[in-house]
């Protein structure tokens, strides 16, 4: 059937309550992918900065072997193929990352602060050989990699990114569930015309397709409604963290390939719906002659 | 009210050949209860007429539902156009339904759609193009005088006027039966004439029809129709000796 048929079903039929629901339902889930996304995001620029670097101490009590131990320490450091880039951390630079606890009257010379030399790897080279070079030079020297210190965040920013990834599932799957809901009360309402529409010799999927294309377009009204709620409100809230400027929370944003996803989910979520509506008719009507 | 000519004389005289419903020992039941329908067995002849009478609960609209696929029977042999009806799968019941016309006694009219969407229903079921919608449909209106009653929703149509629109939608697909329970129950003397005449000009291009009626008077009005007659779910005339001539009804 085509054209006309879409009047079949009544209007009044009340299956228009779902376009609100998918709405809500929308609104929701795109804001936990948006979340889900923007954390992994993170999470992987997170990486990106700690992955490859770490930061040597030259331990040593007199100031001047130390600070001779550190000269050598880089040099060998320069050497290794590993390293991408070996910086010596500037004395005044130290001294005002120690102010908090010694005080502004700068670090005592007799203090044995080490001296600290910051390590930045080649993409993807491994921390070993680096590790090597430092012991051979002096075997009391600290070898500080950055990323074991942030993994506890880094594990914590996936928990929330599967967290999010686990709520638009159950999200999809509340939805499916409304539209068997909401496709069962429409066969219930209009029964006495699918009674009919059988008579006259409708097949069961000429049946489905009535409530699919009904089912389909509250779902795709709801979901443009939710979905361009939920991307204002983003855009809102990505607009409110750039202004922050934090470094930490400034990681979280959204790629152009985020936004796609973003804007492609209420598209799933219509064929879901879709085929949720059809499954429930088909099977229901089944169970008649 | 002479139904439009579409169906050639050679194709009338093909349908008016064998017998297109056959029912052997037929038996009903609803749930566990009693047998609504006992031992039914007959034929009906293609292009012919019948009326199906009897008393209020005696099972005609329950055999009217078995002949046109609304309900399967509890027990014995049906043959509808030479095919088993009964382990018929149900994929294949939509299309033995386009081939049977059904006139419902509570019409079941669409009520949110126009009398011409109601007559277009079974074109559009059977998948006609939009465009070979229109002509039908409108010659069935004329056929029917409801040509000004186009676009007036159910509730806004008389009784008579509702009987019409539901006859027009039975006949659109020109199926091969016509069955129809209790038509005139609803509207007066005059226009009982009418919806018999209706029948009556559609059973001479060929198509067979089976009228239930508890209206006895409505019996002489159609001469060459045969009778069944129904009591308590079981035919009094299971041989079918008593269905003809008219004046063997006893009811003139």
């Amino acid at each position: 059937m085509s054209g006309a048929d879409r009047r079949v079903l009544d209007e009044a039929g009340g299956l228009h309550a779902m376009t609100w629901v998918m709405a809500i339902m929308l609104f929701l889930t795109l804001l936990a992918a948006a979340l889900g996304l923007g954390t992994r995001q993170s999470a992987s620029a997170l990486e990106r900065q700690l992955a490859g670097r770490l930061t040597v101490q030259v331990v040593e009590g007199s100031p001047t072997a130390r600070d001779a131990l550190a000269a050598r320490t880089l040099s060998v450091l320069r050497t290794v193929p590993e390293v991408r880039r070996a910086v010596a951390v500037d004395r005044a630079e130290l001294t005002r990352l120690l102010e908090p606890w010694v005080g502004s009257a700068g670090v005592d010379a007799d203090l044995p602060v080490p001296a600290m030399i910051d390590v930045d790897l080649a993409a993807g080279a491994s921390a070993e050989p680096v590790v090597a070079a430092v012991k051979s030079v002096s075997a009391a020297s600290r070898i500080d990699r950055h990323q074991r210190w942030m993994s506890p965040v880094s594990g914590f920013l996936d928990t929330l990114t599967w967290l999010a990834l686990g709520l638009v599932v159950l999200m999809m799957g509340a939805t499916a569930a409304v539209v068997v809901l909401a496709a069962r009360a429409g066969l219930e309402t209009h029964r006495a015309t699918i009674e009919v529409m059988h008579m006259l010799g409708s097949t069961d999927v000429q049946v489905a397709r009535l409530f699919q294309r009904r089912i389909a377009t509250d779902a795709a009204i709801g979901g443009a409604v939710g979905a361009i709620a939920a991307l204002l409100l983003l855009w809102f809230l990505g607009t409110q963290l750039a202004a922050l400027g934090s470094q930490l929370i400034g990681g979280i944003v959204l790629e152009p390939g985020d936004w796609a996803v973003l804007v492609l989910l209420p598209l799933g979520f219509v064929l879901l719906a879709n085929a949720a509506a059809r499954l429930t008719v088909v099977s229901a009507l089944r169970r008649s002659l | 009210m002479d139904l439009p000519q579409a169906t050639s004389k050679g194709a009338v005289a093909a349908r008016r050949m064998a017998n297109i419903v056959q029912f052997e020992n037929v038996g009903l039941r609803y749930g566990t209860g009693q047998e609504t329908l006992s031992d039914i067995s007959f034929t009906l002849g293609s292009g012919a007429f019948y009326f199906l009478t009897g008393a209020s609960g005696a099972g005609k609209t329950s055999l009217l539902k078995l002949l046109y696929l609304a309900q399967r029977p509890s027990r014995g042999i049906i043959r509808l156009f030479g095919e088993d009806a009964v382990t018929m799968p149900r994929g294949r019941l939509p299309g033995f339904r386009r081939r049977i016309g059904v006139v419902f006694q509570d019409f079941r009219l669409v009520p949110h759609l126009s009398a011409w969407d109601n007559i277009a229903l079974p074109l559009r079921v059977a998948g006609v193009p939009e465009d070979d919608i229109e002509q039908p449909v409108r010659e069935m209106l004329a056929w029917v005088g409801l040509a000004e009653r186009a676009q007036a929703r159910p509730a806004t149509l008389s009784g008579g006027e509702q009987q019409r629109v539901a006859i027009a939608r039975a006949v659109i697909g020109r199926p091969e039966v016509l069955v129809a329970d209790e038509p005139t129950g609803n509207v007066d003397p005059e226009m009982a004439d009418r919806l018999i005449h209706l029948f009556e000009s559609l059973n001479k291009l060929g198509t067979t029809v089976v009228v239930a009626t508890h209206d006895f008077q409505l019996l002489n009005r159609v001469p060459g129709a045969q009778m069944m007659r129904l009591d308590k779910g079981r035919l009094l005339d299971p041989t079918g000796a008593l269905r003809y001539p008219p004046s063997a009804r006893g009811f003139a």
